[in-house]
C-alpha cells in the first residue's frame, strides 16, 4: 500500500516515458574509454561548482582548484571590480604552475595584489593581464596583452561560482527551470561551514548514486536509529514525496526531518540533551527566508517534509533540511574507478556554545552516516569491474540514477556522433 | 597534580580534560578511534550526565568572548558528542558497516 500519491501514468519513472523501465547498464562506470569520453562530453562542456562567493570576502581572495576530470588547476578571484573570475593556473612564460604553497598538487588560497610567478616572476594583474615581464628587453617583442592568463568561464548563482571549459550557454540557461525556483533561499545567511573530504576507489556516478536515492536509508543505516524507530523504518520501507527531472538535473522531495521529533524516546540521548540530529537543529534558526519556501523546494507542499536533494548534471548536489540549513556534495572524479567527494554543511552562524553543539551534533550525526555510504562504493567498484553482471534493474525509487546514467550516455553518444560527422 | 582547566563546578570531569580537550573533529575522531570501549564508556558516564549544566555555564559568556575554563568544558562537550556514537548506538568506537571508510573533516569553526 503506497504511503503517498504518484503519478497518473502509475510510478515517477514512467511519468518520465524516455526513461524507459529496462535494467540499466553500469559499463559507465568501470570502462576506462568510456570515462575518457565523460572527461571531454560532459565535464569539459558543463558549468561546474567549484565554491561560494564567501571564500572569496575581499578584492583579491583566491582559491585554486586541482581538476583532474579537466586535466588542469584552476585560480578562482575576485578582481578590484567585484566580479570573480577563474583562469588556467600557468604562467604564460615556459608553463610553470603559477600559483601554489608548499606542493604544487596541492590546492592552496589566500589574498593578494597580484601573482608573481616563483620561477622568472612575471606578474599578473587580478583580472589576468600580464603587467610584468623579469628583463623585459632580453625578450624579442613579446606584447604583454597577448600573454594574459588563460581565462575560464565564470558566474555566479546565487552565490554557487561555477566555471566552464567551453561554454554553449549562460549559467542561467544551464540550471534551468529547478535552479529558478530556488533562488532566494537564504544561502548567504548560512555561512557557518563545515567541509569534508574523501578520496573514493569508485566512479563518480556511484556516491552520487549513493545519495540520490533514500531505498537503501532504513536498510543500511538501520542500526543508527533507536531499535524501535529501525524496526518501524524498515517495515515501512521507503517512498518519496515527490520527483522532478530537468533534464539534465533532478530533484527528489522526501518526507523526515521532524525536528523536534514527535516522540523524544525515540531518539538518541545525546540528541534530546542537544537538540538536534541527522536532520539538524530542532530549534530553527531566526532569520527570513525560510517560510515560505521558494517553489522549487518541497514541490509538493507536503507537511511532512523534511528534506530535498537537488543533483545538478554532473556532478554538485544540494540539499535542503527543512530545519534551515543545506549541504552541497561535489564529486570530482580522478580516474574511471576514483573520485573526490567534496561535502560542505553550511549553518547560519551559532550565537552560542548551545547553538555550537547543535550544529556539532548534525555534523558528526552525518559523517557517521557517509562512512556507511561511503564503504559499499568500493566494494561495488570492484564488483561492477569483474563485469560478471553488467545490467542491474532499477527500482522507481531509483528513479535519479537511471536519469543520470541515461544523460551521461546521451551526452557522451551525442559527442561521439558529432566527432564522428 | 597539575593544574585545573575546567571550570570549578565540573572538577569531576577534570581526568578527561587532557585527554579529550581537543580543538578539531579530526583530533577528535582519531581519539575516539584510538580508544578502548572502556575508556569511551568511562567518559561518556562522566560527562554525559553534566551536559546541560555545561551549557548553562557556557552561554553565560558570549560565543567568541569565551573565558579559558568555559572553552575548554565546550571542547569537552564537542568529544562527548563524538563518543555518544559510540556508546549509544555503535558499542565499539568504529561505525558499523563503516569498513574502512574516510571522510576527514578540513574546515570548521572552532569552537
Amino acid at each position: 500500500m503506497p504511503h503517498f500519491a504518484k503519478p497518473p501514468a502509475g510510478s515517477w519513472t514512467q511519468h518520465y516515458p524516455e526513461l524507459g523501465t529496462a535494467p540499466v547498464d553500469y559499463t559507465d562506470s568501470v570502462d576506462p574509454a568510456f570515462y575518457e569520453l565523460e572527461k571531454v562530453a560532459i565535464f569539459r562542456r558543463s558549468w561546474l561548482n567549484v565554491g561560494r562567493v564567501e571564500k572569496l570576502p575581499r578584492t583579491g581572495s583566491y582559491f585554486t582548484r586541482e581538476l583532474a576530470v579537466l586535466d588542469t588547476s584552476l585560480i578562482i578571484v575576485k578582481g578590484a571590480d567585484g566580479k570573480i573570475r577563474a583562469f588556467h593556473n600557468v604562467c604564460r612564460h615556459r608553463g610553470n604552475k603559477l600559483v601554489w604553497n608548499d606542493f604544487p598538487g596541492e590546492e592552496s588560497a589566500g589574498v593578494c595584489r597580484q601573482f608573481t610567478c616563483k620561477y622568472h616572476a612575471w606578474r599578473y594583474d587580478l583580472t589576468g593581464k600580464l603587467t610584468f615581464i623579469q628583463q623585459e628587453g632580453e625578450f624579442f617583442g613579446v606584447d604583454k596583452d597577448q600573454y594574459g592568463l588563460k581565462e575560464v568561464a565564470c558566474d555566479v548563482w546565487e552565490g554557487f561560482i561555477f566555471i566552464n571549459l567551453e561554454p554553449a550557454e549562460s549559467l542561467t540557461e544551464y540550471l534551468g527551470d529547478l535552479a529558478k525556483g530556488i533562488e532566494g533561499y537564504p544561502f548567504h545567511e548560512m555561512t557557518s561551514v563545515y567541509t569534508y573530504r574523501a578520496e573514493v576507489g569508485s566512479n563518480w556516478k556511484l556516491f552520487i548514486d549513493a545519495f540520490a536515492e533514500f531505498y537503501h536509508a532504513p536498510v543500511l543505516h538501520h542500526k543508527q536509529a533507536v531499535k524501535n524507530e529501525a524496526e518501524k523504518l524498515v517495515g515501512y520501507g521507503f517512498e518519496a514525496l515527490h520527483y522532478e527531472l530537468s533534464s539534465p538535473h533532478s530533484m527528489v522531495s522526501s518526507w523526515g526531518g521532524m525536528a523536534p521529533p514527535k516522540d523524544p524516546s525515540m531518539v538518541k540521548p545525546i540528541e534530546r540533551a542537544l537538540r538536534s540530529g541527522l536532520f539538524g537543529p530542532w530549534d530553527r534558526p531566526a532569520i527570513e527566508g525560510l517560510d515560505p519556501l521558494p517553489p522549487s523546494i518541497n514541490p509538493s507542499r507536503s507537511p511532512s517534509w523534511g528534506t530535498d536533494s537537488f543533483e545538478f548534471f554532473p556532478n554538485f548536489t544540494l540539499l535542503f533540511w527543512a530545519p534551515g540549513w543545506y549541504l552541497t556534495y561535489n564529486y570530482w572524479p580522478t580516474a574511471v574507478d576514483r573520485h573526490l567527494f567534496e561535502a560542505n554543511l553550511y549553518f547560519v552562524p551559532a550565537r552560542s556554545a548551545r547553538e555550537r553543539l547543535a550544529q556539532e551534533l548534525a555534523t558528526v550525526t552525518f559523517k557517521e552516516y557517509a562512512l556507511q555510504d561511503g564503504n559499499t562504493l568500493e566494494a561495488t567498484q570492484s564488483m561492477l569491474a569483474s563485469r560478471v553482471v553488467s545490467e542491474f534493474p532499477l527500482n522507481d525509487q531509483e528513479i535519479l540514477l537511471r536519469h543520470l546514467h541515461k544523460v551521461v550516455a546521451d551526452r557522451v553518444k551525442e559527442y561521439t556522433d558529432a566527432a564522428a560527422r | 597534580m597539575t593544574e585545573a582547566v575546567l571550570p570549578a563546578d565540573f572538577s569531576d570531569l577534570e581526568p578527561f580534560a587532557a585527554t579529550w580537550c581537543l580543538a578539531t573533529e579530526a583530533e577528535r575522531y582519531a581519539r575516539r578511534m584510538a580508544s578502548t570501549m572502556a575508556e569511551l564508556e568511562a567518559f561518556y558516564q562522566a560527562g554525559f550526565p553534566r551536559i546541560g549544566e555545561a551549557l548553562g555555564y557556557c552561554d553565560k559568556f558570549p560565543l567568541d568572548g569565551l573565558p579559558d575554563d568555559a572553552h575548554h568544558l565546550l571542547q569537552l562537550v564537542h568529544s562527548l558528542i563524538m563518543v555518544a556514537m559510540c556508546v549509544e548506538i555503535w558499542h565499539q568506537p568504529n561505525v558499523i558497516d563503516g569498513a574502512d571508510a574516510v571522510l576527514d573533516r578540513v574546515a570548521e569553526p572552532l569552537p
